[in-house]
């Protein structure tokens, strides 16, 4: 009862942290920030759209990461890390392309265009629901893990090439306006506009974290179920 | 040494297997010839629009007969149990991968062999000259399909609905190599040489290269029993 009382509490204080943290963030973007110069009300979607695309590429990072330590070590907590920020990544990714579609509707004219990032991001999304499925159609527990780091690796490589064919092929985004090669983050966003930015980045992060840790317990209560079931021979 | 001539007994062996059964490449081919009637009905297909549409409807025939023969690509294997043996003897893995690869690369080059000219032919293109050309790039872009598919294929071996789950994972992969080859083949057509399309036969050649050498060195995890 200590140990799990405890665990509890611990996930309580991240929970009510990350909620804070939401909060504070939405206070920041809604009302601190001044409205844009040219696009009006409709850029506060930066806010949340910079921040989720952040939280769901660490998300498929810590997915190859996780896959890649999986076929090394071979030990489970690694494919529950690969396996539940898959699912985080995946969801997050999603909610990036609706963002984008609400902010790009009054701003482009269009919902969807086929512009390099948008595409490579729909892809990345297609490639990761691929990875879930195929998790699920595999019966073998240990065989899904293996499959799935496989691809986890494959897909993590293969992205650099995906973004600079579909980069070649079109190009209509906006230059990214936060993080380009060229200058400094803050040289190219004024300062009222960066705070709330990076308040959101941190807010999305520990929500990631505090997720993440959940999907993670999770994961690890179904395998701690099913070796008590092995055990009682059920 | 060894490595080569594992991956030459492997090869043997699905060559000589695919001979006597004639499965997958019977099928592809007529599969294949089927697309481009299909073509014709969905298109309106005359010789002055052809130029235009060629590369991606030959490409998106050579997709979906190549996805049909790598979802039987194991099949040999799957029967009796011959994987298992086949994982037993003192085989580099690699080899199989290489060997399997290869088999699969050698029956849709056979049935581009013949669906090229037929296209030609059937569509009353009239420029002939630009075949060699269009196939040396096709060539490479199946390459790098052949190597990705075939560590799909052996991934999805074990999975249920494995041949419905094959392109689903497979073609958002294969987006860098789609592009590549109908860009390039596009300035083929349009210029008669490959010209301005450079990058992105690198960029094809690079896709070949990174992913022969990671389907040798992971392939092993790939496949385990």
């Amino acid at each position: 009862m200590g140990e799990t009382g405890q665990l509890k509490k611990r996930k309580g204080i991240h929970g009510t942290l990350a909620l804070i943290a939401i909060g504070v963030g939405l206070y920041y973007g809604l009302v601190v920030a001044p409205p844009d110069a040219y696009q009006g009300e409709v850029q506060r979607i930066m806010y949340l759209h910079i921040p989720t695309i952040v939280a769901a590429y660490v998300a498929f990072f810590l997915v190859f990461v996780g896959s890649c330590l999986y076929l090394w070590k071979k030990e489970k907590r690694d494919d529950i890390l690969a396996h539940a920020s898959a699912e985080i990544g995946v969801f997050l990714t999603a909610l990036v392309i609706v963002e984008g579609s609400i902010w790009g509707k009054p701003t482009w004219g269009v919902w969807w265009t086929w512009d390099a990032r948008l595409t490579t991001t729909a892809i990345l999304l297609l490639i990761f629901i691929g990875y879930l499925l195929l998790r699920s159609l595999i019966e073998d527990e240990g065989r899904a893990a293996s499959a799935a780091a496989v691809l986890g690796i494959i897909g993590a490589l293969d992205i650099p090439l995906i973004h600079m064919s579909v980069y070649w092929w079109r190009t209509l985004h906006q230059p990214p306006s936060i993080f380009r090669p060229d200058k400094a983050p803050w040289e190219n966003i004024a300062w009222p506009l960066l705070i709330p930015l990076i308040v959101n980045i941190v807010a999305f992060l520990i929500l990631f974290f505090y997720l993440l840790s959940l999907r993670y317990r999770l994961g690890e209560m179904r395998e701690a179920i099913k070796t008590r079931r092995l055990e009682r021979g059920i | 040494m060894e490595f080569l001539s594992q991956t030459y007994l492997l090869l043997h062996k699905d060559v000589r297997l695919e001979l006597r059964r004639r499965e997958s490449l019977l099928t592809m081919f007529f599969f294949g010839t089927l697309l481009l009637f299909v073509f014709h009905f969905s298109f309106d297909l005359v010789p002055e629009k052809i130029a235009e549409m060629a590369p991606g409807l030959l490409w998106l025939a050579f997709l979906f007969t190549g996805t049909l023969g790598l979802a039987q690509l194991f099949q040999a294997e799957r029967e009796n149990h011959c994987l298992d043996a086949l994982l037993l003897a003192p085989l580099d893995r690699g080899a199989l991968f290489l060997a399997k690869t290869c088999f699969n690369l050698l029956l849709m080059v056979l049935v581009e062999l013949v669906i090229m000219p037929l296209f030609w032919v059937l569509f009353d293109w009239r420029a002939w000259n630009l075949l060699p050309q269009l196939f040396l790039v096709t060539l490479l872009g199946t390459v790098g399909f052949c190597v990705l598919g075939t560590i799909m294929s052996a991934i999805t071996l074990r999975a249920r609905a494995r041949e419905l789950l094959l392109p689903l994972v497979l073609f958002p992969l294969m987006v860098p190599v789609i592009l590549a080859t109908i860009r390039c083949m596009e300035n083929i057509v349009r210029a008669g040489e490959l010209g301005d399309a450079w990058p992105w036969l690198r960029l094809l050649l690079g896709f070949d290269v990174i992913f022969t050498t990671l389907g040798i060195l992971i392939f092993d995890w790939v496949i385990e029993s």
